[in-house]
Protein backbone atom coordinates (compact mmCIF):
# COMPACT_ATOMS: atom_id res chain seq x y z
CA UNK A 1 0.00 0.00 0.00
CA UNK A 2 1.35 3.36 -0.94
CA UNK A 3 0.69 6.37 0.83
CA UNK A 4 0.25 9.68 -1.02
CA UNK A 5 -0.31 13.17 0.42
CA UNK A 6 -2.01 15.50 -1.47
CA UNK A 7 -2.69 19.28 -1.67
CA UNK A 8 -5.64 21.00 -0.32
CA UNK A 9 -7.32 21.92 -3.91
CA UNK A 10 -7.31 18.05 -4.95
CA UNK A 11 -8.83 17.03 -1.65
CA UNK A 12 -11.71 19.26 -2.29
CA UNK A 13 -11.89 18.32 -5.79
CA UNK A 14 -12.15 14.27 -4.75
CA UNK A 15 -13.59 14.95 -1.26
CA UNK A 16 -10.86 12.78 0.24
CA UNK A 17 -8.48 13.01 3.03
CA UNK A 18 -5.11 15.42 2.90
CA UNK A 19 -3.08 11.07 2.89
CA UNK A 20 -5.21 8.58 1.19
CA UNK A 21 -3.33 4.85 0.67
CA UNK A 22 -3.12 3.55 -3.20
CA UNK A 23 -2.59 -0.43 -3.68
CA UNK A 24 -0.36 -0.21 -7.08
CA UNK A 25 1.36 -3.12 -8.60
CA UNK A 26 5.20 -3.20 -7.96
CA UNK A 27 7.15 -1.67 -9.10
CA UNK A 28 5.49 1.32 -8.39
CA UNK A 29 6.53 4.55 -10.33
CA UNK A 30 5.64 7.90 -10.33
CA UNK A 31 3.39 7.33 -13.32
CA UNK A 32 1.53 3.93 -11.74
CA UNK A 33 0.94 5.74 -8.43
CA UNK A 34 -0.77 9.00 -10.52
CA UNK A 35 -3.11 6.23 -12.68
CA UNK A 36 -4.42 4.42 -9.67
CA UNK A 37 -4.75 8.08 -8.15
CA UNK A 38 -7.24 8.70 -11.08
CA UNK A 39 -8.72 5.54 -11.44
CA UNK A 40 -9.63 5.55 -7.31
CA UNK A 41 -10.93 9.12 -7.66
CA UNK A 42 -12.11 10.15 -11.26
CA UNK A 43 -12.43 13.85 -10.26
CA UNK A 44 -8.27 13.81 -10.46
CA UNK A 45 -8.10 12.85 -14.30
CA UNK A 46 -6.26 15.52 -15.66
CA UNK A 47 -5.15 17.72 -12.31
CA UNK A 48 -2.02 16.32 -11.77
CA UNK A 49 -1.50 15.36 -15.21
CA UNK A 50 -2.07 17.19 -18.86
CA UNK A 51 -4.84 15.55 -20.23
CA UNK A 52 -3.34 15.72 -23.69
CA UNK A 53 0.20 15.25 -23.55
CA UNK A 54 0.68 13.18 -19.97
CA UNK A 55 3.10 15.23 -18.38
CA UNK A 56 3.22 16.75 -14.95
CA UNK A 57 1.41 19.82 -14.43
CA UNK A 58 4.35 22.93 -14.45
CA UNK A 59 3.37 23.75 -11.38
CA UNK A 60 3.21 20.51 -9.68
CA UNK A 61 6.43 18.52 -8.29
CA UNK A 62 6.81 14.84 -6.73
CA UNK A 63 8.34 14.65 -3.38
CA UNK A 64 9.74 11.44 -2.32
CA UNK A 65 12.10 10.79 1.09
CA UNK A 66 12.87 14.05 1.36
CA UNK A 67 14.17 14.97 -2.45
CA UNK A 68 12.39 16.17 -5.02
CA UNK A 69 11.77 13.69 -8.03
CA UNK A 70 9.85 15.67 -10.44
CA UNK A 71 12.35 15.45 -12.94
CA UNK A 72 13.36 11.90 -12.71
CA UNK A 73 11.38 9.50 -15.75
CA UNK A 74 7.96 8.79 -14.52
CA UNK A 75 8.52 5.37 -15.05
CA UNK A 76 11.33 5.29 -12.61
CA UNK A 77 10.88 3.03 -9.46
CA UNK A 78 10.19 4.64 -6.47
CA UNK A 79 12.37 4.23 -3.19
CA UNK A 80 11.76 1.45 -1.42
CA UNK A 81 10.35 3.31 1.28
CA UNK A 82 7.73 4.85 -0.51
CA UNK A 83 6.85 1.28 -1.96
CA UNK A 84 6.58 -0.59 1.54
CA UNK A 85 4.47 2.69 2.66
CA UNK A 86 6.90 3.86 5.41
CA UNK A 87 6.92 7.24 3.46
CA UNK A 88 4.64 9.16 1.88
CA UNK A 89 4.70 10.02 -1.79
CA UNK A 90 4.19 13.75 -1.70
CA UNK A 91 1.85 16.03 -4.81
CA UNK A 92 2.84 19.19 -3.87
CA UNK A 93 1.35 22.57 -5.56
CA UNK A 94 3.83 25.44 -5.90
CA UNK A 95 4.03 27.65 -3.41
CA UNK A 96 2.11 31.35 -4.24
CA UNK A 97 1.42 34.15 -2.85
CA UNK A 98 -1.80 36.10 -2.60
CA UNK B 1 -43.00 33.45 -5.28
CA UNK B 2 -41.02 34.81 -7.41
CA UNK B 3 -36.86 34.55 -6.04
CA UNK B 4 -34.09 35.68 -7.45
CA UNK B 5 -30.76 34.07 -7.28
CA UNK B 6 -27.15 35.51 -8.17
CA UNK B 7 -24.50 33.18 -9.70
CA UNK B 8 -21.00 35.28 -8.75
CA UNK B 9 -18.14 33.27 -9.75
CA UNK B 10 -14.66 35.13 -7.58
CA UNK B 11 -11.12 34.12 -7.52
CA UNK B 12 -11.33 32.37 -4.39
CA UNK B 13 -14.62 30.28 -5.30
CA UNK B 14 -18.25 30.50 -6.28
CA UNK B 15 -20.77 31.82 -4.08
CA UNK B 16 -24.91 31.91 -4.72
CA UNK B 17 -26.90 35.05 -3.29
CA UNK B 18 -30.67 34.78 -3.17
CA UNK B 19 -33.28 37.16 -2.51
CA UNK B 20 -37.21 37.72 -3.32
CA UNK B 21 -38.27 40.14 -5.79
CA UNK B 22 -37.89 42.75 -3.34
CA UNK B 23 -33.90 42.42 -3.67
CA UNK B 24 -33.34 43.61 -0.15
CA UNK B 25 -32.23 40.96 1.76
CA UNK B 26 -29.98 38.47 0.32
CA UNK B 27 -28.60 34.81 1.84
CA UNK B 28 -25.04 34.17 0.85
CA UNK B 29 -24.36 30.54 0.18
CA UNK B 30 -20.39 29.38 -0.27
CA UNK B 31 -17.80 29.31 -1.14
CA UNK B 32 -18.32 26.71 -3.50
CA UNK B 33 -15.13 24.98 -4.60
CA UNK B 34 -13.49 27.27 -2.11
CA UNK B 35 -9.65 28.52 -3.12
CA UNK B 36 -10.38 27.70 -7.24
CA UNK B 37 -10.83 30.37 -9.17
CA UNK B 38 -14.17 30.30 -10.65
CA UNK B 39 -14.21 32.19 -13.90
CA UNK B 40 -17.66 32.08 -14.45
CA UNK B 41 -21.40 30.37 -13.35
CA UNK B 42 -24.19 30.09 -15.25
CA UNK B 43 -27.51 28.78 -15.84
CA UNK B 44 -30.02 27.16 -18.40
CA UNK B 45 -32.53 29.36 -19.59
CA UNK B 46 -34.80 26.33 -19.81
CA UNK B 47 -33.93 24.70 -16.61
CA UNK B 48 -33.04 26.97 -13.76
CA UNK B 49 -32.06 24.31 -11.30
CA UNK B 50 -29.03 23.19 -14.29
CA UNK B 51 -25.97 25.38 -13.71
CA UNK B 52 -22.88 24.88 -15.00
CA UNK B 53 -19.65 26.31 -13.71
CA UNK B 54 -15.75 27.06 -14.78
CA UNK B 55 -13.41 26.20 -11.33
CA UNK B 56 -9.67 26.33 -12.91
CA UNK B 57 -6.34 26.58 -11.32
CA UNK B 58 -2.62 27.55 -12.97
CA UNK B 59 -1.78 24.21 -11.16
CA UNK B 60 -4.58 22.26 -11.46
CA UNK B 61 -6.17 23.05 -14.55
CA UNK B 62 -9.97 23.02 -15.58
CA UNK B 63 -12.88 21.56 -14.21
CA UNK B 64 -16.23 22.25 -15.70
CA UNK B 65 -18.92 21.70 -12.89
CA UNK B 66 -22.42 20.93 -13.07
CA UNK B 67 -25.71 21.57 -10.86
CA UNK B 68 -28.80 19.85 -11.09
CA UNK B 69 -30.02 20.81 -8.03
CA UNK B 70 -29.83 24.99 -8.18
CA UNK B 71 -26.59 25.19 -7.06
CA UNK B 72 -27.04 22.61 -4.04
CA UNK B 73 -24.85 19.77 -5.39
CA UNK B 74 -22.55 19.53 -7.62
CA UNK B 75 -20.70 17.10 -10.13
CA UNK B 76 -18.18 16.59 -12.71
CA UNK B 77 -20.58 15.86 -15.81
CA UNK B 78 -20.04 12.36 -16.10
CA UNK B 79 -18.39 11.76 -13.20
CA UNK B 80 -21.13 11.56 -10.23
CA UNK B 81 -19.87 10.77 -6.68
CA UNK B 82 -19.15 6.66 -6.22
CA UNK B 83 -18.25 6.34 -9.98
CA UNK B 84 -16.38 3.18 -10.45
CA UNK B 85 -13.19 3.00 -11.53
CA UNK B 86 -12.86 3.65 -15.93
CA UNK B 87 -12.85 0.11 -17.99
CA UNK B 88 -13.61 -0.27 -21.26
CA UNK B 89 -17.26 -0.49 -20.87
CA UNK B 90 -16.94 2.25 -18.20
CA UNK B 91 -14.44 5.06 -20.07
CA UNK B 92 -13.09 7.65 -18.06
CA UNK B 93 -15.17 10.88 -18.11
CA UNK B 94 -13.83 13.71 -20.31
CA UNK B 95 -15.74 16.78 -19.13
CA UNK B 96 -12.66 18.53 -18.31
CA UNK B 97 -11.37 17.38 -21.61
CA UNK B 98 -10.91 20.62 -24.19
CA UNK B 99 -8.98 19.45 -27.29
CA UNK B 100 -8.70 21.28 -30.04
CA UNK B 101 -8.89 19.77 -33.24
CA UNK B 102 -6.64 19.11 -35.71
CA UNK B 103 -8.28 17.02 -37.79
CA UNK B 104 -8.38 17.24 -41.85
CA UNK B 105 -11.54 17.43 -41.69
CA UNK B 106 -12.12 20.44 -39.89
CA UNK B 107 -10.89 22.36 -42.79
CA UNK B 108 -7.66 24.14 -42.24
CA UNK B 109 -6.39 23.12 -38.79
CA UNK B 110 -4.08 25.48 -37.09
CA UNK B 111 -0.77 25.16 -35.07
CA UNK B 112 0.12 28.41 -34.38
CA UNK B 113 -1.66 32.07 -33.74
CA UNK B 114 0.91 35.49 -32.97
CA UNK B 115 2.22 35.56 -29.35
CA UNK B 116 2.69 38.93 -27.70
CA UNK B 117 5.97 39.73 -29.76
CA UNK B 118 4.10 38.90 -33.06
CA UNK B 119 6.41 35.27 -33.23
CA UNK B 120 4.34 32.23 -33.95
CA UNK B 121 2.77 30.44 -30.96
CA UNK B 122 1.17 26.93 -30.25
CA UNK B 123 -2.11 26.94 -29.32
CA UNK B 124 -2.72 25.72 -25.48
CA UNK B 125 -5.75 25.38 -23.95
CA UNK B 126 -5.51 27.15 -20.52
CA UNK B 127 -8.82 27.31 -19.45
CA UNK B 128 -12.72 28.63 -20.28
CA UNK B 129 -13.40 31.41 -19.62
CA UNK B 130 -17.35 32.13 -20.00
CA UNK B 131 -19.82 29.30 -20.54
CA UNK B 132 -23.07 30.09 -22.72
CA UNK B 133 -26.49 27.64 -22.13
CA UNK B 134 -28.22 27.04 -25.05
CA UNK B 135 -31.84 28.68 -25.21
CA UNK B 136 -33.75 25.56 -25.62
CA UNK B 137 -31.82 22.45 -24.94
CA UNK B 138 -30.16 22.24 -21.09
CA UNK B 139 -28.00 19.74 -22.62
CA UNK B 140 -26.14 22.20 -24.88
CA UNK B 141 -23.56 24.18 -23.90
CA UNK B 142 -20.82 26.42 -25.30
CA UNK B 143 -17.56 27.18 -24.14
CA UNK B 144 -15.61 30.10 -24.49
CA UNK B 145 -11.88 29.72 -24.04
CA UNK B 146 -8.19 30.47 -23.91
CA UNK B 147 -6.47 30.05 -26.37
CA UNK B 148 -8.92 31.50 -27.93
CA UNK B 149 -11.70 28.66 -29.72
CA UNK B 150 -15.38 27.64 -29.10
CA UNK B 151 -15.90 24.67 -27.70
CA UNK B 152 -19.97 22.89 -27.79
CA UNK B 153 -21.13 20.18 -25.22
CA UNK B 154 -24.23 18.41 -26.86
CA UNK B 155 -24.70 16.32 -23.66
CA UNK B 156 -24.73 18.25 -20.21
CA UNK B 157 -20.75 18.60 -20.57
CA UNK B 158 -19.89 15.35 -20.81
CA UNK B 159 -17.80 15.75 -23.47
CA UNK B 160 -17.09 19.22 -25.95
CA UNK B 161 -16.11 19.29 -29.08
CA UNK B 162 -14.56 22.45 -30.89
CA UNK B 163 -16.23 24.44 -33.37
CA UNK B 164 -12.94 24.53 -35.42
CA UNK B 165 -14.21 26.85 -38.42
CA UNK B 166 -13.57 29.84 -35.65
CA UNK B 167 -10.00 29.53 -35.33
CA UNK B 168 -9.72 28.54 -39.01
CA UNK B 169 -11.03 31.82 -40.22
CA UNK B 170 -8.67 32.88 -42.79
CA UNK B 171 -7.22 35.64 -39.94
CA UNK B 172 -6.61 33.02 -37.15
CA UNK B 173 -3.26 32.56 -37.64
CA UNK B 174 -2.96 36.62 -36.99
CA UNK B 175 -4.63 36.87 -33.75
CA UNK B 176 -2.89 37.93 -30.70
CA UNK B 177 -3.38 37.87 -27.06
CA UNK B 178 -4.35 40.71 -25.10
CA UNK B 179 -2.86 41.39 -21.76
CA UNK B 180 -5.50 39.21 -19.91
CA UNK B 181 -4.82 36.20 -22.42
CA UNK B 182 -6.10 35.03 -25.77
CA UNK B 183 -9.55 34.50 -24.25
CA UNK B 184 -12.65 33.70 -26.23
CA UNK B 185 -14.71 35.85 -23.29
CA UNK B 186 -18.06 36.45 -24.95
CA UNK B 187 -20.61 34.40 -26.58
CA UNK B 188 -24.09 36.15 -28.03
CA UNK B 189 -26.55 33.66 -29.18
CA UNK B 190 -29.94 34.88 -30.99
CA UNK B 191 -33.03 33.37 -29.89
CA UNK B 192 -34.58 34.27 -33.02
CA UNK B 193 -32.22 32.66 -35.07
CA UNK B 194 -30.91 29.55 -33.20
CA UNK B 195 -27.74 28.81 -35.97
CA UNK B 196 -26.67 32.72 -35.42
CA UNK B 197 -23.40 32.89 -33.04
CA UNK B 198 -21.59 35.74 -31.74
CA UNK B 199 -18.55 35.57 -30.03
CA UNK B 200 -15.57 37.97 -28.94
CA UNK B 201 -12.03 37.65 -28.36
CA UNK B 202 -9.66 39.88 -26.99
CA UNK B 203 -7.22 40.66 -28.97
CA UNK B 204 -8.65 39.05 -32.24
CA UNK B 205 -11.72 40.92 -31.76
CA UNK B 206 -15.54 40.49 -32.83
CA UNK B 207 -16.88 37.34 -35.26
CA UNK B 208 -20.39 36.28 -36.80
CA UNK B 209 -21.85 32.59 -37.68
CA UNK B 210 -24.91 32.44 -39.38
CA UNK B 211 -24.80 28.48 -39.84
CA UNK B 212 -24.55 27.52 -36.35
CA UNK B 213 -20.57 27.69 -35.69
CA UNK B 214 -19.30 26.29 -38.80
CA UNK B 215 -18.38 29.18 -40.71
CA UNK B 216 -17.54 32.96 -39.40
CA UNK B 217 -16.85 36.57 -40.70
CA UNK B 218 -15.33 38.95 -38.43
CA UNK B 219 -17.76 41.70 -37.83
CA UNK B 220 -15.59 44.98 -37.16
CA UNK B 221 -16.06 47.49 -39.56
CA UNK B 222 -16.48 50.52 -38.03
CA UNK B 223 -14.04 50.08 -35.50
CA UNK B 224 -11.17 52.00 -34.58
CA UNK B 225 -8.39 50.86 -32.45
CA UNK B 226 -5.17 53.40 -32.55
CA UNK B 227 -3.47 50.90 -30.09
CA UNK B 228 -2.65 48.47 -33.27
CA UNK B 229 -0.92 49.00 -35.95
CA UNK B 230 -3.62 48.97 -38.71
CA UNK B 231 -6.77 51.00 -36.56
CA UNK B 232 -9.46 49.94 -38.94
CA UNK B 233 -8.40 46.52 -39.84
CA UNK B 234 -10.01 43.14 -39.96
CA UNK B 235 -8.32 42.18 -36.31
CA UNK B 236 -6.40 42.98 -33.60
CA UNK B 237 -9.53 45.04 -31.62
CA UNK B 238 -9.75 44.24 -27.99
CA UNK B 239 -13.63 43.91 -28.09
CA UNK B 240 -14.41 43.65 -23.96
CA UNK B 241 -17.97 42.89 -24.36
CA UNK B 242 -21.01 42.22 -26.76
CA UNK B 243 -24.75 42.73 -25.63
CA UNK B 244 -27.72 42.42 -27.66
CA UNK B 245 -31.65 42.57 -26.16
CA UNK B 246 -33.34 39.28 -27.48
CA UNK B 247 -36.50 41.58 -28.64
CA UNK B 248 -34.33 43.51 -31.13
CA UNK B 249 -31.55 41.20 -31.97
CA UNK B 250 -29.97 42.97 -34.92
CA UNK B 251 -29.08 45.63 -32.83
CA UNK B 252 -25.53 44.60 -30.86
CA UNK B 253 -23.74 47.21 -28.24
CA UNK B 254 -19.38 46.87 -27.56
CA UNK B 255 -17.32 47.89 -25.01
CA UNK B 256 -14.25 47.84 -26.61
CA UNK B 257 -10.65 48.77 -24.83
CA UNK B 258 -11.68 52.03 -26.04
CA UNK B 259 -14.94 53.35 -26.89
CA UNK B 260 -18.23 52.34 -26.73
CA UNK B 261 -20.24 51.06 -30.20
CA UNK B 262 -23.22 50.15 -31.48
CA UNK B 263 -24.54 48.13 -34.66
CA UNK B 264 -27.60 47.88 -35.99
CA UNK B 265 -27.23 45.86 -38.49
CA UNK B 266 -25.71 42.16 -36.77
CA UNK B 267 -22.80 43.77 -36.53
CA UNK B 268 -21.72 44.48 -40.34
CA UNK B 269 -21.33 48.22 -39.58
CA UNK B 270 -20.20 49.96 -36.03
CA UNK B 271 -20.75 53.40 -35.06
CA UNK B 272 -19.27 55.01 -31.98
CA UNK B 273 -21.78 56.41 -28.54
CA UNK B 274 -19.29 56.81 -26.45
CA UNK B 275 -20.75 61.22 -26.21
CA UNK B 276 -20.33 62.06 -22.58
CA UNK B 277 -19.39 58.70 -20.75
CA UNK B 278 -16.21 60.42 -18.40
CA UNK B 279 -13.87 57.70 -19.77
CA UNK B 280 -15.45 55.07 -22.97
CA UNK B 281 -12.98 52.83 -21.53
CA UNK B 282 -14.55 49.87 -19.81
CA UNK B 283 -15.14 45.90 -19.58
CA UNK B 284 -18.95 45.27 -18.99
CA UNK B 285 -21.98 46.23 -21.19
CA UNK B 286 -25.65 45.42 -20.34
CA UNK B 287 -28.78 45.83 -21.96
CA UNK B 288 -31.97 46.28 -19.66
CA UNK B 289 -34.62 43.58 -19.78
CA UNK B 290 -37.63 45.53 -21.02
CA UNK B 291 -36.39 48.27 -22.50
CA UNK B 292 -34.03 47.34 -25.81
CA UNK B 293 -32.56 50.82 -26.31
CA UNK B 294 -31.35 51.41 -22.90
CA UNK B 295 -27.84 50.14 -22.04
CA UNK B 296 -25.59 50.14 -19.14
CA UNK B 297 -21.79 50.74 -18.89
CA UNK B 298 -18.93 51.48 -16.03
CA UNK B 299 -16.38 53.58 -17.21
CA UNK B 300 -12.84 52.78 -16.06
CA UNK B 301 -10.08 55.61 -15.71
CA UNK B 302 -8.26 54.30 -18.90
CA UNK B 303 -6.37 50.97 -19.82
CA UNK B 304 -3.38 51.52 -17.75
CA UNK B 305 -5.52 52.59 -14.23
CA UNK B 306 -7.84 50.19 -13.88
CA UNK B 307 -10.15 51.90 -11.39
CA UNK B 308 -13.33 54.21 -12.00
CA UNK B 309 -12.29 58.17 -13.15
CA UNK B 310 -12.49 59.82 -9.89
CA UNK B 311 -12.38 57.63 -7.41
CA UNK B 312 -16.11 57.85 -7.96
CA UNK B 313 -18.04 53.99 -8.90
CA UNK B 314 -20.33 55.22 -11.74
CA UNK B 315 -23.20 53.34 -13.84
CA UNK B 316 -23.65 54.83 -16.82
CA UNK B 317 -26.85 54.52 -18.47
CA UNK B 318 -28.17 55.48 -22.13
CA UNK B 319 -32.02 55.52 -22.75
CA UNK B 320 -31.69 55.67 -26.22
CA UNK B 321 -28.59 53.56 -26.63
CA UNK B 322 -26.52 56.47 -27.99
CA UNK B 323 -24.51 59.50 -27.04
CA UNK B 324 -26.49 60.75 -24.20
CA UNK B 325 -25.49 59.43 -20.84
CA UNK B 326 -26.47 59.61 -17.18
CA UNK B 327 -24.48 58.90 -14.15
CA UNK B 328 -26.16 56.29 -11.64
CA UNK B 329 -24.51 56.94 -8.60
CA UNK B 330 -27.13 56.48 -5.61
CA UNK B 331 -26.23 54.22 -3.11
CA UNK B 332 -22.41 53.12 -4.62
CA UNK B 333 -19.38 54.77 -3.21
CA UNK B 334 -18.42 58.36 -4.24
CA UNK B 335 -14.78 58.43 -2.69
CA UNK B 336 -11.70 56.69 -2.94
CA UNK B 337 -13.00 53.51 -4.57
CA UNK B 338 -10.66 52.27 -6.98
CA UNK B 339 -12.18 48.68 -7.84
CA UNK B 340 -12.85 47.42 -11.37
CA UNK B 341 -15.61 46.00 -12.72
CA UNK B 342 -14.39 42.88 -15.05
CA UNK B 343 -16.77 41.83 -18.53
CA UNK B 344 -18.57 39.02 -17.01
CA UNK B 345 -19.64 40.90 -13.90
CA UNK B 346 -22.43 42.71 -14.77
CA UNK B 347 -26.28 41.16 -15.32
CA UNK B 348 -29.94 41.99 -15.31
CA UNK B 349 -32.85 40.35 -13.78
CA UNK B 350 -36.31 40.17 -16.10
CA UNK B 351 -38.72 41.65 -13.35
CA UNK B 352 -41.02 44.42 -14.22
CA UNK B 353 -38.57 47.14 -12.80
CA UNK B 354 -35.81 45.88 -14.15
CA UNK B 355 -32.64 44.88 -11.19
CA UNK B 356 -29.13 45.73 -12.57
CA UNK B 357 -26.33 43.70 -10.64
CA UNK B 358 -22.45 43.68 -11.02
CA UNK B 359 -19.36 42.60 -9.12
CA UNK B 360 -15.99 44.49 -8.16
CA UNK B 361 -12.54 43.07 -8.23
CA UNK B 362 -13.02 45.07 -4.35
CA UNK B 363 -15.15 41.69 -3.34
CA UNK B 364 -18.49 43.70 -3.31
CA UNK B 365 -21.66 43.07 -5.64
CA UNK B 366 -24.57 45.45 -5.76
CA UNK B 367 -27.78 45.64 -6.89
CA UNK B 368 -30.15 48.29 -8.61
CA UNK B 369 -33.61 47.16 -8.28
CA UNK B 370 -34.92 50.04 -10.18
CA UNK B 371 -33.28 50.10 -13.04
CA UNK B 372 -30.13 51.71 -11.87
CA UNK B 373 -31.76 54.51 -9.50
CA UNK B 374 -30.46 53.03 -6.42
CA UNK B 375 -28.18 50.92 -6.00
CA UNK B 376 -27.42 48.56 -2.23
CA UNK B 377 -24.72 46.30 -1.96
CA UNK B 378 -25.71 42.48 -1.73
CA UNK B 379 -22.84 41.68 -0.89
CA UNK B 380 -18.99 44.01 0.86
CA UNK B 381 -16.22 41.15 1.42
CA UNK B 382 -16.13 38.44 -1.06
CA UNK B 383 -12.89 37.59 -2.74
CA UNK B 384 -12.42 39.74 -6.37
CA UNK B 385 -15.43 39.20 -8.61
CA UNK B 386 -14.83 37.83 -11.92
CA UNK B 387 -18.28 36.96 -12.90
CA UNK B 388 -21.92 38.05 -12.54
CA UNK B 389 -24.98 35.81 -13.54
CA UNK B 390 -28.61 36.62 -12.33
CA UNK B 391 -31.71 33.99 -12.32
CA UNK B 392 -34.77 35.49 -12.34
CA UNK B 393 -36.98 32.32 -11.01
CA UNK B 394 -41.13 32.59 -10.80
Amino acid sequence: MIRVQLPFHLTTLASCDAEIELEVAEPATALTVIEALERKYPTLQGAVLERETGRRRPKIRFFACKEDISHDAMSAPLPTKIADGSEPFMIVGAISGG
Amino acid sequence: MTKIRILAGTRKGAFILTSDAERKEWDIDGPHFGGWEIYHVAASPVNPDRIYASQTSDWFGQIIQRSDDGGKTWQQPGTPPGTPEPSQDNPPAESNKFAYDVSPKSGKPLTTHQWYDGTPHPWEFKRVWHIEPCHTDPDVVYAGVEDAALFKSTNGGENWFELAGLRGHSTGMEWQPGAGGMCLHTILLDKNYPDRIYVAISAAGAFRSDDGGITWRTITNGLVSDYIPDPTGEIGHCVHRLGMHPSNPDVLFMQKHWDVMRSDDRGENWHEISGNLPSDFGFPIAVHAHEPETVYVVPIKSDSEHYPPEGKLRVYRSRGGSNEWEALTNGLPQDNCYVNVLRDAMAIDTLDDCGIYFGTTGGQIYCSPDSGDNWITVAANLPAVLSVEVQTLK
